[in-house]
This record gives C-alpha cells, structure tokens and sequence, in this order.
C-alpha cells in the first residue's frame, strides 16, 4: 500500500467516525420532536401530574436539553444506551443479542446472494445477447421491482403451509443449540432478502464484466492464446469483480433496514422486529439505539468495501476521483 | 400571426415531436407507459366502473372467490377488491409521484448551489447528502414517520428527503461540469446574478441526468412507501394504499390467499413498469436522441 493510499483509508476513517457522530446527533435531534413524551408512556395517560414530574426527574427528562445531549453523547463513548422506557432493562442488554441475530440473517443473505448471483452474472456477461443472458436480466426487473414483504409474506404462505409446508413459520433457534433448526428458521427470512439483492449484485456483476471483458488487456490475453476459461478466471474475475465489492457494501445497508420488515414478518427476533415494538411502544432509548447501531453497521460496511477496494487493486490510488 | 406566436408554435410542434419520438423510440419506455397510464386513469376513475363501490360492505359476501360478481373476489368486510385496488392505486401512485416531486424539488437546489459555488459550500452540503444517506432508508424513514406522526402526507414528507441526497449528488456532478461551459462564463461576465446563472442557464442544460435519476427513484419510492404502510406508519383508511391492504390482509391469508395476492401483483406489476421506463428513458437519453 502506498502513501497515498494510506492517506486516504485514514481520511475515510475520519469521515467515518464524523459520520458517526452527526448521525448519532441527528437521531438525538429526531427522537426529541417525538409525540408523546416518555413519562406518559410509561405511566399511561391518566398519570397524575405529580406522579410524571417524579418520572421526569427520575430519568433526568427535567433537565435542559444540552445536558440531556452531552450525557447521551458520552452514554454512546461507553456503549451504554440507557434504561428501555417498557421493560426497564439496559438497552444494550436488549439490543446486542438480537443485533447478532440480524448479523447472522444479513451473512446468510449476502453468502446466498455472492453464490447465486455472482456466477449468474459472470455467465450472462460472457453469453451476453444470448437467449440466456436475456432470461437472467428480465428476471432481474422482478428482484428489482418486489418489495420485501411481498417476497416474504408469499413465501411465508407457499412454503409454511400446504402441500410444500415443510419449513417452519418463523423464530430462531440458536445456532450452538440446533445448527439444522438454525437453518430451517434462517431460511425463508434470507430467501426473501436474497431474492432482492441478488437481482442489483448480478445487473452490476453483468455490466462490469462485460466492461472487463472488452479491455485491452483481456483481448491481449486471448491474441497471446490464453484459454477463455483461463481469460476470464485468471484475468477478467478479479478487476470486473471489483464493482461488485461496492455493491454488496450498499446492499448491506439496504438489508439492515429491510430486516424490520422481513423480521416482523417472520418473528424472527432480531434488531428489527424490536424497532417495531419500540415504535408502537413509543420507547424511545430503544428507537434509537435500534437505528444507531444498524446505521453504524452500515457506516463499518462502507469503509471496509474502500479497504477490501484498495487492497483487491493494488492499482487504484484512491482519493484522487 | 406575430412572430411570437410563430415561436411558439414551432416550438410546441418541436418539443411534441420529441416526446412521440421519446415514447415510440424506446419499447422500453413504450411499455412502461402503457401500464402506467392506464394505471393512472384507473386509480381515479376505475372505481365507478366496478359493480360495487370501494367503501361498500357486503357482510354475506365476505372472503369470497373470484366470481362474476366480484371480478377479483371480496376482502374480510366483503368489499369488492377490483374497486379497493383502484382505490389503493390513487394513494399508491401518489405517495410514488409525490415524494421523488420533492426529492426533485429539495435535491436539485441544493446539488445546483454545491456544483456552481464549489469549495466549502459544496464540501459542507455534500457531506451532509452523504450523512443523511448513511442511515439505511427505511429506519431513516421510519424515524422521521415516528417523529411526525403517521399519515400520507407525512409518508411523502419522509421519502422525499430520505431520497433527496441521491438527486442533490447526480445535479451537482452534472454541475459541476456544466459550470467550466463558456456558456456560463459569459453569463458570468454578463454580470448575471447567481440565481440566474444556476436556474436559467445551467438547470435546462442539466435536465436530462435529473430526469433520469427521479425516473428511477420513483418505482423505489412506491417500494419505501408501500413498505412504511404495510408497517402502519402510513396511509391507512379510508384511503388505503397496497401496501396497508397487503398488511391487512396477512390476516386471512391462509383461507383466502388473493386478498393478498392481488395488492401484491398490483405493486409488482406498477413498479417493475416504473423502473422499465426509467431505463428506458436512460437509454433514450444517454443515446443523446433528445437533445
């Protein structure tokens, strides 16, 4: 790696880290302007108007907003992201176990994705124009055009019911307990993220290849006799794979938000089932401690696709674009 | 005839030639029409056509088949589905339209002002665009719906900023660039104002890029709202889009899967004909046809 290289990756973890912060900000700023404040949720709106002053002390809500803010600041330095409002537990305590969850759900998702997609792209890029090749990007408009819930709820139906009824509706069981119930549980909830994805990596992965394939290099690698297999395993797949990198970075981020939805669906117990109960509980340390911590994944996922990025090519001094 | 007149007329011949050519050129973008239009007719008047009314309950009717009555069969309240997917279309396709329209309306300002400007302005406006697009769009959305309390018009709001940093970062690239043309320095040298510079002489030239990218936004849109609605954090009765209809109907999806189904299909067919326009019209422009 070069000095400009290095340059850069520290530039971009700086940016990352300020990104960080003025997120964490804003959704400090966002939960303020919420309806309802926390001292009614807990105690229901017939509290007494004592009896919500005692709560506003108690949880510090009396104070003046800049406070609020610089400990909730200094709450996140430490990991900490206060008491939830319903259960009364430690956030953290609630959010981290099912945030594992939704990690687990979104590897499955991208390693089905990268399997599937990936060689189905590669295959339309060399077949490109061919009857094959129109087959596999039609059906990417499909993955492109269907939202989450519907591939979720009507894979829900088809495969929890009826004649291919043999998958289970919903829940997890820990993988260290059960790896085959781990993954009859996992399944459904990644096919239907899988599906969606699969259809932005592959129409990335075709272009991009095609784009490789008609390089000079490649075309010198053919004149000197190279084999095509060879041609396109040993020459073409590492730069026109290069692309592909980024998007499954910004897949990434799609798939932490779609999780809420694919997770309801599913009762699958993860960070996004817990959103939703949060939202309707007006809990407001766990809202945003449940789009922080997604929204920091997504901000990680960024910066190590520049770092995978710049250590794949060894050509591309980054920074200068 | 004035000379004005004349203008005008010769340009109204020129541009309509370009829209027909723009339409006719590209199947793309003449398929993606021809569901999307009739949608559109539909979603405003096909309820007077159905048998029974959106709102109309037929108790002894309820969780019906498909039958000559109810062409795609009844809901749980034993209301025509055919009317309430028509009914469902005009919030749908609003929340689609609506929300990219302020995309549009947030997003080329900003990227027009950061492109032309440069420097700190631009530095400081592009890093906000790149902070709002670090938080995955739906909990972005979800959030700002939490903060303003669920309704359509709030759903616009919420999908028109989550998607405004994508439209602020296509105009300002497109500006950036448009902005060394000689065109603009003379402006410059004109002495014309800022405002002037940036909506009069760059915005028409930059038209074809923000076009493109809005007309790719919208299917997505349509996706991000159905979505929020599906988790109650939208539209819901009396208008009701497909994505609260879908939400409501999981309910009875095991005895009567097509009340799913149809508002399912219904998405799918709409936007899937959105994003084969988009591309369509990306190919039609790039091809620079329509310049």
């Amino acid at each position: 790696m070069n000095r400009t290289n290095q340059i850069y990756l520290l530039k971009r973890i700086v940016t990352a880290t300020v990104s960080l912060f003025i997120v964490s900000t804003a959704v400090f700023a966002i939960t303020q302007i919420l309806p309802g404040n926390a001292a009614t949720v807990i105690l229901g709106n017939e509290a007494t108007e004592e009896a919500v002053k005692e709560i506003e002390a108690q949880l510090g809500l009396n104070r003046p907003l800049w406070q609020q803010y610089i400990d909730y600041m200094i709450g996140l330095l430490t990991l900490n992201f206060g008491i939830s409002l319903t259960s009364q537990q430690p956030v953290m305590s609630m959010v981290w176990p099912r945030f594992i969850r939704t990690l687990q759900l979104a590897m499955v998702t991208m390693g089905m994705t990268v399997i599937t997609a990936i060689p189905l792209g590669v295959i339309a890029a060399k077949e490109r124009d061919s009857k094959i090749d129109y087959l596999i990007t039609t059906s990417t408009y499909l993955g492109m055009s269907v939202p989450s819930f519907v591939t979720a709820t009507l894979l829900l139906l088809v495969f929890t019911t009826g004649p291919f009824g043999f998958l289970p509706s919903g829940g997890y069981t820990p993988i260290s307990q059960n790896v085959i119930e781990w993954l009859q549980r996992i399944f459904l909830p990644a096919l239907s993220l899988t599906v969606i994805v699969m259809a932005y990596v592959l129409r990335q992965t075709r272009s991009s290849m095609i784009e490789t394939l008609e390089s000079k290099y490649i075309r010198t690698a053919r004149l000197k006799g190279v084999g095509e297999s060879k041609v396109l395993f040993n020459h073409a797949l590492r730069n026109g794979l290069l692309p592909t990198v980024t998007v499954l970075a910004i897949n990434f981020g799609w798939l932490m938000g779609a999780v809420v939805i694919v997770e309801e669906i599913f009762r699958y117990p993860g960070i996004g089932e817990l959103i939703v109960i949060a939202i309707r509980n007006r809990d407001l340390p766990v809202i945003q401690a449940g789009v922080l911590i997604p929204s920091a994944a997504f901000i990680f996922a960024n910066l190590t696709a520049d770092i995978v990025y710049t250590w794949l090519d060894p050509r591309i001094t980054m920074g200068d674009q | 005839m004035t000379t004005k007149e004349n203008n005008w007329r010769a340009n109204r011949q020129f541009w309509t030639q370009k829209a027909l050519n723009l339409v006719f050129a590209n199947p793309k973008v003449t398929i993606g029409l021809a569901i999307i239009a009739p949608t559109i007719v539909l979603s405003i008047i096909g309820s007077e056509f159905t048998s029974h009314g959106p709102l109309e309950t037929n108790p002894a009717d309820r969780l019906q088949g498909p039958s000559g009555q109810y062409l795609l069969g009844t809901d749980h309240l034993g209301r025509d589905i055919l009317s309430r997917i028509f009914l469902g279309a005009r919030t749908t396709l609003l929340i689609g339209f609506g929300s990219t329209a302020l995309a549009v309306l947030l997003g080329v300002p900003i990227g027009l002002i950061a492109g032309y400007f440069k420097g700190t302005t631009d530095e400081i406006l592009m890093r906000i665009m790149d902070i709002v697009m670090s938080i995955p769009t739906l909990l972005l959305g979800l959030l700002i719906l939490v903060a303003l309390s669920s309704s359509t018009t709030n759903l616009i709001m919420a999908i028109g900023i989550v998607f405004t940093p994508r439209l602020a970062r296509v105009t300002r690239s497109v500006t950036l660039s448009e902005s060394k043309q000689s065109y603009v320095l003379a402006a410059k040298a004109r002495g014309e104002s800022h405002l002037y510079i940036m909506f009069r002489e760059i915005l028409p030239n930059v038209t074809s890029p923000i076009v493109i990218e809005s007309s790719t936004r919208v299917g997505y849109a349509i996706m991000v709202g159905a979505s929020l609605s599906f988790l109650g954090l939208g539209s819901g009765p009396p208008y009701p889009d497909w994505g609260y209809m879908v939400s409501v109907a999981r309910e009875h999806m095991y005895s009567s899967p097509w009340i799913l189904l149809w508002p399912c299909l219904a998405l799918l067919l709409v936007i899937m004909a959105t994003n084969i326009l988009g591309d369509g019209l990306k190919d039609a422009l790039d091809e620079k046809n329509f310049q």
